[in-house]
C-alpha cells in the first residue's frame, strides 16, 4: 500500500466540505453570485445504453443542482478535437470545470489543456494524476469491480449449466479486473463454475458482440455478461436466446425484462458533486479519488423478477461484507488461468491497493486469454 | 459431452449461423449496388443510404407496431435517396463517385438527427423462421433460426441473375450500362433507366439497413453499421457484378466474420484481432487467387468509372 | 433543365456573363443548401439566425475559431491528398485509414531507440518512417493491381482493415508500453522531440508541412513532365505506353507517394498530438480524406480549401452543440446540403466554361 487511498469517511468528508454534498448543495451554493459553468465531454454518444449515458445522467442529476451550468458535448474523438472542444468551453462559454469522461482524453489532451488553463479545473474519468502532472487536475475513478462481483454471486446462484459466458471489449487492466471480480463472486457460490471470455477487440462493435454472444449460448453458457462500451446487444441476444444476462455502465434491465439479473452501473453524480465542489470553493481538487459500493460511486441494478430469494440474500450479505472490509475479493491464495499463484496466501489486496491497477492475468476458472 | 456444449462443432455451426445472421444486409446492399453499377452509375454511397433505412425501418415499426411496413418504409426511404443520387447525376460533368459520398454525409447525418428519440424505444423486431425444428440440438436450433429477409435475398440474387440475362428490360439496362452510344442508338431512355436503377440499389440497401436495426443485431444505434455499406461496393466488384457471385461473397464474408468469436468459443484465444480481420484477409487472398494480369475492370460495365 | 446530359447548354448569352455566373454559382449552391437547412433546423423547433450565427461564430469568427478551424483541417489536407494524388493517374484508392495508422505506428516506434538526439533529425525521421510505410502500404495496392490484375479499390479498402488488425495487434501486443494500463499504447516519445506549435498561429507545424506537401503537389502536377505523364497514364494506358512511358512504374510511384502522404499524416498526428501511437489515431481521417479529394475534384489547392471548409464546420459542430443542445449530426447534414449543392453547381459552371470556350 504506497498511497493512502480516500475511505469511506473521508470522500463525505470532502462532500462536506466542498458543500455538495446534495443536501448541503442548495443552502450553500444557492448563495453564489455566479453560477459555475461545467464542461462535459463524451467520446460516444449520450445514449448509448452504456459508459457515456451513466456520465450524460449524472450530468443530468448535475444540472439540476442549483447554481451550476452544464455545457455538454458527445462523440468528441480524442484527437486535437478534445483539446479544442475544452478550450471553446473555456474561452467561449466560460467553464471553470471540465469533466473528460474518456479514458483517451488523459495523455495528452487534459495535460496540455491544464497546463494552459491552470485556473480552470480538470477532472477525468479513469486517469492516474502523478506528481509533476499539472495541480489543477483531478482523477477520479470507481471500483465498479466490486458491483460486479455482486453479480457474479448472483449469476453463480442462478446458473444451471455452471458456465457463464462474458462479451468484453478488450483486456485492459480495468476490465480484467472486473472479469476477474465476476468469476470470483461466481465461484464463490461454487468453485466448479467457469466464466468464458470473449474479446471482441473494440469499445462498439454491435454485430461482432452479437456474434459472441452467440457463440458463448452455444457453448452452454446460461448468464452471459457484457463489458462492452453499449452493452445493450450483448443484453438483447441473450434475451432472444432466452438466456439470463448481467449489466454493465448503466441499467439494461429494460432490454431484457426476462432474463435480466442485475448489472454493475457507475454513479457518477458522487465524484461530479466532489469536484463541481473544489472548483466552487477554489480549492486544489482531489487528484487521485477511488471509491466503491459503499461511497455510492458504484452500484447495482436492482434484482430482475428471476432471481431467487437465496441469491438475493447472498448478494445482499455480500454487499455489506464489501462495504464493512470483512470481505476482500482479491485474497490469496489466488491462481491465474495458467495455473501461475498470483497472490498467495494470506494475502489480501483491498479495492484500494494500487497493485491491482496494472492487473494482467485472468483468474483460474476463466476461459481466455489476455 | 452433456448436452448443452457442443465443443469445437461449434465453430461450422457458428460460421454456418453467421453466414445466415451477418450476410443478409451484405446481401442487399451488394446487389443493389451491382443493379445501380449494371446502368454504369456507381452509388458510394450506400454506408447513408443504409443507416437511414436502418432508423426508418425502426422508426416506422416502433410507430405502427408492424415490422414489415417498417422494412417496407427503409426501402422507399433509401428509394428517395437514390432518387436524388440518380437525378443529381444526371446534370452532366457530375462526378457521380463525390456525389455518393457527400449522400454518405447526408444520410447517417438525417438518420442520427431523427433518430435520436429512437434509441430508448423497442420496436417490434423482424419474425424468424425456425428451420431447426427438427434438431434437439438446442445450438443447432439457433444456428437455423433464420430471417424470412434472408431466403428473399437469395430469392433476389437469382431474380436479378435471370432478370439481367433472360429480360428485354435487363438487356436494356445492360446496354445502357455497356455502351451510352449504343443504348442511344436503340433509342433506349438512358437517364430514365439509370435512375429507376440507382432507385432500386437505393431501395434494397435501405432494407439491408432495415435488416440490422429490426433482426440483428436488431435495435436501433449510432453505432449500429459497421461499414456495410462500403463493403458492399467492394463485393461487387470482387463478384464481378455477377449477382449469384455477390450472394456467395455476402454468404464467404458474413461467415468468415463469425470466425474470429467462434474460435475464441472454443479456445482459441490468441490473434483474435487478427482472425477478426479474417473476412478481409479472406477476400484479398481469394482475389490475389483468382484474378491474373489481364484486367482488374474486365467484368465492369463499360459505362462504368469509378474516376472521372 | 438544359443541364441534363446530352442537352448541350446554349451559349446565348456573351462570354462575360457565363464566367461571372461560373464563380457566382457555387455561391449560390451555399446560399441554396443553407436555405433547406434554415428549412430543417426551423422544423426541429430552433431559430434558424441563431443557428447560423454560432456556425459563424464557431468556425469563422474570431481568431479563436480560425485557429479551432485550421487545427482541425491540418490532418485533412494529407489524407486528401492521398486520394488525389493516384486519381491523377486513374486510381481510386480508399485505403487511406490503414496507410495513416501505420505510418503514426512506424512515427511513434523509430524514434524510440535513440534519447537526447537533437530534435530536428528525429522530427525528419519521424515523416520519414511515416511516409515510408504508408507507401509500402499502398504500393502493394499497386503491385496487386499492375501485376496481379485485382482492383485497386476494393484491395486498398481490405489493405486498410488488415492495417487496422495489424496496428491493433502491435499496439496492444508486441509493442504496447506496460506502463499504458488502460489505454494501450506505444512506448511515448521523447517529448522534446514532438512538433513545436507554430509561432502566432497556435497551431502545430504538422499544419505548415502538411500546407507544404499541398503546394509542392501543385507544382509538380501542374507544371512538370511527371504530372504532364501521370496524366497521360490516368488517361490510357495504351496511349501511355505508345509513347514510351513506363505505365507500372508511374502506377506504382503513384500509390506509393499518395501511401506517404497518408503515412505522413499518420506521423504528424503522434509527433504533433497524441505522442504516442494508439486507437485514438483511427478516428476516420482516411474516410474524410476520400470526400476531401473528391469534392476538390483532386486539385491539391482545392483541397486546402475543402479541408479549412469541413474543419471550420468541425469547430462550429462543436459550438452548435454546447450552445444549443443540438447533435452533432446536425452539422452532418449541413455539411451534406453543401456538398451535394455545390458539387452540382461546379459541374453546371464547367459547363458553361467549356460551352463559351467554343
Amino acid at each position: 500500500m504506497t498511497l493512502k487511498p480516500v475511505d469511506r469517511r473521508s470522500v463525505l468528508q470532502m462532500l462536506a466540505a466542498a458543500g455538495s454534498a446534495p443536501f448541503v448543495l442548495k443552502s450553500t451554493v444557492a448563495l453564489a453570485e455566479t453560477p459555475l459553468t461545467v464542461g462535459v465531454l463524451y467520446s460516444g454518444s449520450k445514449q448509448d445504453y452504456g459508459f457515456n449515458q451513466s456520465h450524460a445522467q449524472a450530468a443530468a442529476a448535475l444540472k439540476k443542482q442549483t447554481g451550476i451550468k452544464v455545457v455538454e458535448e458527445e462523440r468528441v474523438p480524442e484527437t486535437i478535437a478534445a483539446q479544442r472542444s475544452m478550450e471553446g468551453m473555456i474561452r467561449q462559454d466560460g467553464a471553470q470545470l471540465i469533466l473528460a469522461t474518456s479514458f483517451g482524453y488523459f495523455k495528452p489532451h487534459v495535460l496540455e489543456m491544464a497546463a494552459k488553463y491552470p485556473d480552470v479545473t480538470f477532472a477525468h474519468t479513469g486517469g492516474v494524476w502523478t506528481a509533476g502532472m499539472p495541480e489543477n487536475i483531478g482523477t477520479f475513478y470507481a471500483y465498479i469491480f466490486e458491483a460486479q462481483y455482486i453479480s457474479g454471486i448472483v449469476a453463480g446462484h442462478m446458473t444451471k449449466s455452471k458456465k457463464l459466458g462474458l462479451v468484453a471489449a478488450k483486456p485492459t487492466p480495468n476490465l480484467l479486473r472486473s472479469i476477474n471480480a465476476f468469476a470470483l463472486g461466481a465461484r464463490s457460490v461454487d468453485p466448479t463454475i467457469q466464466v468464458q471470455v470473449i474479446f471482441t477487440g473494440d469499445w462498439v462493435l454491435p454485430v461482432r458482440e452479437a456474434e459472441a454472444t452467440n457463440t458463448l449460448v452455444d457453448q452452454g453458457a446460461d448468464v452471459i455478461a457484457a463489458q462492452v462500451d453499449s452493452p445493450k446487444v450483448v443484453i438483447e441476444t441473450a434475451e432472444k436466446r432466452g438466456v439470463m444476462s448481467c449489466g454493465y455502465h448503466s441499467s439494461q434491465a429494460d432490454v431484457a425484462p426476462n432474463g435480466y439479473l442485475t448489472g454493475a452501473e457507475w454513479n457518477w453524480i458522487t465524484p461530479y458533486l466532489v469536484y463541481a465542489g473544489s472548483a466552487r470553493g477554489g480549492k486544489k481538487p482531489e487528484h487521485y479519488l477511488r471509491a466503491g459500493l459503499g461511497d455510492h460511486f458504484v452500484k447495482n441494478s436492482p434484482f430482475g423478477k428471476l432471481v431467487t430469494p437465496e441469491a438475493r440474500a447472498a448478494a445482499e450479505t455480500a454487499r455489506a461484507d464489501l462495504i464493512g472490509g470483512t470481505r476482500v475479493i482479491y485474497s490469496g491464495p489466488l491462481k491465474d488461468n495458467k495455473g501461475n499463484v498470483v497472490i498467495p496466501a494470506g494475502v489480501m489486496q483491498s479495492s484500494s491497493d494500487r497493485a491491482l491497477d496494472g492487473i494482467n492475468y485472468l483468474i483460474e476458472g476463466i476461459i481466455g486469454q489476455v | 459431452m452433456d448436452a448443452t456444449s457442443i465443443g469445437w462443432l461449434a465453430l461450422p455451426l457458428a460460421i454456418l449461423g453467421g453466414a445466415i445472421r451477418v450476410s443478409t444486409p451484405f446481401i442487399f446492399v451488394s446487389i443493389g449496388e451491382l443493379i445501380t453499377e449494371k446502368s454504369g452509375r456507381i452509388n458510394l454511397g450506400l454506408e447513408g443510404t443504409l443507416m437511414l433505412g436502418a432508423m426508418a425501418g425502426y422508426a416506422i415499426s416502433y410507430l405502427s407496431g408492424s415490422p414489415w411496413l417498417g422494412v417496407l418504409s427503409a426501402g422507399l426511404a433509401g428509394m428517395a435517396f437514390g432518387f436524388l443520387h440518380g437525378l443529381l447525376c444526371s446534370v452532366k460533368r457530375v462526378n457521380d463517385t463525390a456525389i455518393g459520398i457527400s449522400l454518405i454525409v447526408l444520410g447517417t447525418g438525417l438518420a442520427f438527427f431523427l433518430g435520436k428519440p429512437l434509441i430508448e424505444p423497442k420496436a417490434p423486431p423482424l419474425p424468424s423462421i425456425a428451420l431447426g425444428f427438427w434438431s434437439s440440438v438446442p445450438q443447432v436450433r439457433a444456428a437455423l433460426d433464420v430471417n424470412a429477409l434472408f431466403f428473399v435475398g437469395i430469392a433476389l440474387a437469382f431474380a436479378v441473375y435471370v432478370f439481367l440475362n433472360r429480360t428485354g428490360c435487363g438487356l436494356m439496362l445492360r446496354t445502357v450500362g455497356d455502351s451510352e452510344d449504343a443504348a442511344r442508338a436503340l433509342g433506349f431512355p438512358v437517364l430514365r433507366v439509370r435512375i429507376i436503377a440507382t432507385m432500386a440499389g437505393g431501395f434494397l440497401a435501405g432494407i439491408g439497413g432495415s435488416f440490422l436495426s429490426l433482426s440483428y443485431p436488431g435495435s436501433w444505434s449510432e453505432g449500429l453499421s459497421s461499414g456495410q455499406g462500403i463493403m458492399a461496393v467492394a463485393l461487387v466488384i470482387f463478384a464481378r457484378w455477377r449477382s449469384i457471385n455477390a450472394l456467395g461473397a455476402s454468404l464467404l464474408f458474413g461467415g468468415a466474420g463469425a470466425l474470429g468469436p467462434a474460435l475464441q468459443g472454443i479456445g482459441v484465444t490468441g490473434y483474435y484481432y487478427l482472425f477478426n480481420a479474417a473476412p478481409y484477409i479472406l477476400t484479398l487472398a481469394i482475389m490475389v487467387a483468382s484474378t491474373s494480369r489481364a484486367a482488374p475492370f474486365a467484368d465492369a460495365p463499360g459505362e462504368l468509372k469509378l474516376h472521372r | 433543365m438544359s443541364s441534363i446530359s446530352g442537352i448541350e447548354p446554349v451559349p446565348s448569352k456573351p462570354l462575360g456573363t457565363a464566367a461571372q455566373l461560373s464563380v457566382a454559382l457555387p455561391v449560390l449552391a451555399v446560399l441554396l443548401a443553407s436555405a433547406i437547412f434554415a428549412a430543417f433546423v426551423a422544423l426541429s423547433g430552433q431559430n434558424p439566425a441563431t443557428v447560423f450565427g454560432l456556425i459563424v461564430q464557431g468556425g469563422f469568427g474570431s481568431s479563436f475559431a480560425w485557429q479551432d478551424t485550421l487545427s482541425r483541417a491540418a490532418p485533412l489536407v494529407l489524407v486528401g491528398l492521398a486520394v488525389a494524388i493516384p486519381a491523377q493517374a486513374g486510381l481510386v484508392i480508399i485505403g487511406g485509414e490503414g496507410a495513416l495508422v501505420l505510418g503514426g505506428l512506424a512515427g511513434a516506434v523509430v524514434t524510440l531507440p535513440f534519447a537526447g538526439v537533437h530534435a530536428l533529425p528525429m522530427q525528419l525521421l519521424m515523416l520519414l518512417a511515416g511516409a515510408l510505410i504508408g507507401g509500402l502500404w499502398f504500393g502493394l495496392a499497386g503491385v496487386l493491381r499492375q501485376y496481379r490484375g485485382v482492383n485497386e479499390t476494393i484491395s486498398s479498402l481490405l489493405l486498410s482493415y488488415i492495417g487496422i488488425a495489424v496496428f491493433h495487434h502491435l499496439t496492444e501486443g508486441m509493442l504496447r508500453d506496460p506502463a499504458s494500463l488502460d489505454k494501450p499504447s506505444t512506448h511515448p516519445i521523447d517529448p522534446s522531440y514532438m512538433l513545436p506549435t507554430l509561432p502566432g498561429v497556435g497551431v502545430h507545424a504538422g499544419l505548415a508541412v502538411s500546407l507544404l506537401l499541398a503546394i509542392a503537389a501543385h507544382v509538380v502536377l501542374r507544371y512538370t513532365r511527371w504530372g504532364f505523364a501521370l496524366r497521360v497514364v490516368g488517361g490510357s494506358a495504351r496511349v501511355a505506353r505508345m509513347i514510351g512511358l513506363a505505365v507500372n512504374r508511374w502506377i506504382l510511384g503513384a500509390s506509393v507517394v499518395a501511401g506517404g502522404m497518408a503515412g505522413i499524416a499518420g506521423a504528424i498526428e503522434v509527433a504533433a498530438v497524441q505522442g504516442t501511437a494508439n486507437s485514438s489515431l483511427i478516428v476516420g481521417y482516411g474516410y474524410s480524406g476520400i470526400l476531401v479529394a473528391f469534392l476538390a475534384r483532386h486539385q491539391p489547392l482545392a483541397i486546402v480549401a475543402v479541408a479549412l471548409l469541413i474543419g471550420g464546420m468541425q469547430a462550429s459542430a462543436s459550438l452548435l452543440q454546447r450552445r444549443l443542445g443540438l447533435p452533432d449530426a446536425t452539422m452532418l447534414v449541413f455539411q451534406g446540403l453543401i456538398f451535394v449543392c455545390v458539387l452540382v453547381a461546379d459541374a453546371i459552371a464547367q459547363q458553361l466554361r467549356e460551352t463559351t470556350r467554343r
